[in-house]
């Protein structure tokens, strides 16, 4: 297929893999951000490919992953409420709040709907006046601007019946929150290449520069990914730590500045828990007060809607690096794409579901 | 170790409710077939199959039966009329069966359009004439206006199995080939494209056709096909799992060699899907010896419908039920079962 063939070449991939082999001379564990890069990762194979030295470790850039519980329960409770058409991407629908997931409200008769765009919602609340229809705005910076274009339109057009369950993470404090624990082992990050299209590579500095930590904004195709690998420890192995850009197709210094006015206009940043991490400071989005009329949670009152994580779901340390997935004891046992514990078995995006779909049968790598 | 303890019958479901996963062609449906269906009703001893084989006097007869709910009704390149014909009588095939007859019975809903359903029912009847089948019998039904959708069509066929044909996931060997005859996933993006409003600048039409006719003229060359399979609902990965477990084999695929066409691809990759779970309506997967395979490819692309066969993979020694795909890149990962239907990731 054009524009992704040259990027799938299994000889350029393995030109890089050899670059990377004649570079290192040490162990280095690195961590890609996105569940996008994870995903790649285990669908091609890459680590079989990578030297012994290079460990990767994967992040928590899956916004299904890191959606708190609490939320997908306040989705559930808005979503089981008569008259509530409630909208969704696939991927959200089979994620287990604390007893069921939205499938199961479904079966029971709710309506609920998987959309590709949140205008698509749009175009639902304008097409069906008598209900309530909800959007789940889930996601990092990347479907920030589309949720922020949604309800700005929303508002224009006097729309009462539209509202967003909001649940919107920022990279950049889960990164900082990675480097400041006590429990690091990541040495360079292989950032996030569709958020970084979004908000540029601006808001990185600050951290190469407090944690001496390379970042490399890396795309998704398995020759960025060798290539952002390469860059990444080129860096380590001459003692540099900068913000370098491998993802240059796409991904400008500054960013897409319209899209960053939306958000800016629409959103404010704000705290917010990560499922299996906890609370980070600033490192998510909601709505402005101008826009508070169009947020779910207010509207249906469930704000304090939300149970417990599972126990045995040990999903936070998958998502800062501090286990595999085939390291955990529940993996592939109690814990399956069936029957998750926690979201990132769920999510085609999260590192266990990855693991499980691709490497179930292969040995624990020790970290 | 003790053997554990028979479980109650039918075996208790892990869901309450019927979800749309237990009809999805993945782990699931496994799961409600295995734990409720096949306890309570009984299973075919000789294992399933796409066909049952019934033998009555001195005949083998391949039986099967399919129910058919696609939404849209109509798509590029098919519609359920003719779904509902070539989706039985390639059951029949898979047995290697030549089709006999087929039934037909409708539950329509009150109010659907006549415009709507006459359309359906000559598609149906030019899909057997084209298949020279028989549609001998059939059943009506008229339920309420909004208890089903529209209109959903069950067919049932006989075929006659020739003698000497034996084909089943139990014959599959070590070392036996394995085809595709055509490019991947066609039907299912076809359909989506349609039903989430999703325009491609050049429109993926649907494999859906029949294929009895690749199958005869396999057997009339006199090759021994060990095993073959219509991936359908769940896509060729599913089709390769399922026969890996009911063979007791692993089997080892190229991704490379797997024909998808280019737009398919592209339509996938926007999706976030992929195409070898995407549903085919049109193709077959077959599993015969090495030293047949060249042969078999010969034939097979000779025929029209037959034109885009390939050689994807073979049956390797490795645990019984593992598929593992060799990438393109040269590193291997396995080809999994999937849980349900594939949904649409957020970015």
């Amino acid at each position: 297929m054009k524009f992704v063939d040259e990027f799938r070449s299994g000889k350029a991939a393995h030109t890089l893999a050899e670059a990377i082999r004649r570079k290192v001379t040490r162990p280095w564990s690195l961590m890609e951000v996105c569940g996008g890069q994870t995903h790649a990762i285990a669908r091609f194979g890459l680590d079989e490919l990578l030297p012994k030295e290079i460990n990767l470790i994967h992040g928590p850039g899956c916004p299904v992953c890191v959606t708190p519980v609490a939320l997908i329960d306040q989705a559930l409770a808005i979503a089981a409420r008569p008259g509530v058409t409630f909208c969704s991407f696939g991927d959200m629908l089979r994620v287990p709040g604390s007893a069921e997931d939205l499938f199961s409200v479904k079966s029971r008769g709710a309506d609920v709907r998987v959309v590709y765009s949140p205008l698509d919602a749009l175009a639902l609340a304008r097409d069906l006046p008598g209900r309530e229809v909800v959007f789940f705005a889930v996601g990092f910076e990347t479907t920030a601007p589309a949720n922020a274009l949604a309800v700005s339109q929303a508002k224009k057009e006097g729309l009462r019946n539209f509202s967003i369950l909001v649940s919107h993470v920022r990279v950049p404090p889960a990164l900082e929150a990675i480097l400041a624990s006590p429990q690091r082992r990541v040495d360079a990050f292989l950032a996030a290449g569709h958020v970084c299209s979004i908000m540029g590579t601006e808001e990185y500095y600050p951290l190469v520069a407090k944690f001496h930590v390379p970042i490399v904004v890396t795309a998704f195709e398995p020759v960025d990914l060798l290539q952002g690998i390469f860059m990444a420890v080129s860096q380590l192995e001459e003692g540099r730590a900068e913000v370098e850009n491998q993802y240059t197709r796409l991904v400008k210094a500054g960013g897409n500045r319209p899209a960053q006015q939306l958000i800016q206009e629409v959103f404010q940043v704000v705290d917010r828990t990560w499922r299996g991490i906890g609370a980070i400071p600033n490192s998510g989005f909601g709505l402005r007060e101008a826009y508070a009329a169009f947020d779910a949670a207010q509207r249906f009152g469930v704000s304090d809607v939300g149970g417990p994580e599972s126990p045995d779901c040990q999903s936070g340390l998958v998502l800062q690096g501090l286990l595999k997935p085939t390291q955990c004891p529940a993996f592939g046992t109690i814990c399956t794409p069936e029957h998750p514990l926690g979201a990132t078995m769920v999510s085609s995006e999260g590192a266990c579901a990855a693991y499980y779909r691709y490497r179930r049968f292969e040995p624990a790598k020790a970290l | 170790m003790a053997e554990p303890l028979a479980l109650a019958c039918p075996r208790p479901l892990r869901h309450d409710t019927v979800q749309m996963a237990h009809g999805g062609g993945g782990r699931l449906m496994k799961e409600l077939i295995e734990g409720l269906f096949l306890p309570v009703l009984g299973a075919d001893p000789a294992g399933l199959h796409d066909s049952a084989v019934i033998e009555a006097g001195g005949a083998r007869l391949a039986f099967t039966t399919d129910g058919f709910v696609v939404h849209p009704r109509v798509f590029p390149g098919g519609d359920l009329g003719e779904l509902a014909v070539y989706g039985t009588v390639n059951d029949l095939a898979m047995a290697g069966a030549k089709p006999l007859a087929l039934s037909s019975a409708f539950i329509l809903e009150e109010g659907l359009p006549f415009a709507e359903l006459s359309p359906l029912v000559v598609s149906m009847k030019t899909a057997a004439d084209r298949c020279g089948v028989r549609l001998a019998t059939g059943d009506t039904k008229v339920v309420d206006r909004g208890k089903a959708d529209g209109v959903f069509i069950t067919t049932a066929g006989i075929g006659l199995i020739p003698a000497g044909v034996d084909i089943h996931p139990r014959r599959v060997r070590l070392g036996d080939a394995v085809l595709v005859s055509g490019d991947l996933g066609r039907h299912g993006i076809a359909v989506m494209s349609v039903r989430e409003g999703i325009q491609f600048e050049s429109p993926i039409t649907s494999d859906c056709g029949p294929v009895h006719h690749l199958v005869a003229a396999l057997l009339d060359a006199g090759l021994d096909l060990h095993c073959l399979r219509d991936p359908t609902r769940g896509g060729l990965a599913s089709v390769l799992n399922e026969i890996a477990s009911a063979a007791g084999v692993a089997i080892e695929a190229e991704e490379a060699a797997i024909p998808v066409d280019e737009a398919v691809t592209a339509a996938c990759e926007i999706l976030g899907l992929d195409p070898f779970y995407v549903a085919c309506e049109g193709r077959m997967v077959v599993f015969l010896p090495e030293g047949q395979a060249g042969q078999a490819l010969d034939l097979l692309r000779a025929i029209p419908e037959g034109a885009g066969t390939a050689r994807i993979g073979r049956v390797v020694a490795g645990p019984a039920g593992r598929v593992s795909l060799r990438t393109a890149l040269g590193t291997s990962r396995l080809l999994d079962l999937l849980s349900g239907e594939q949904l649409p990731r957020i970015c």
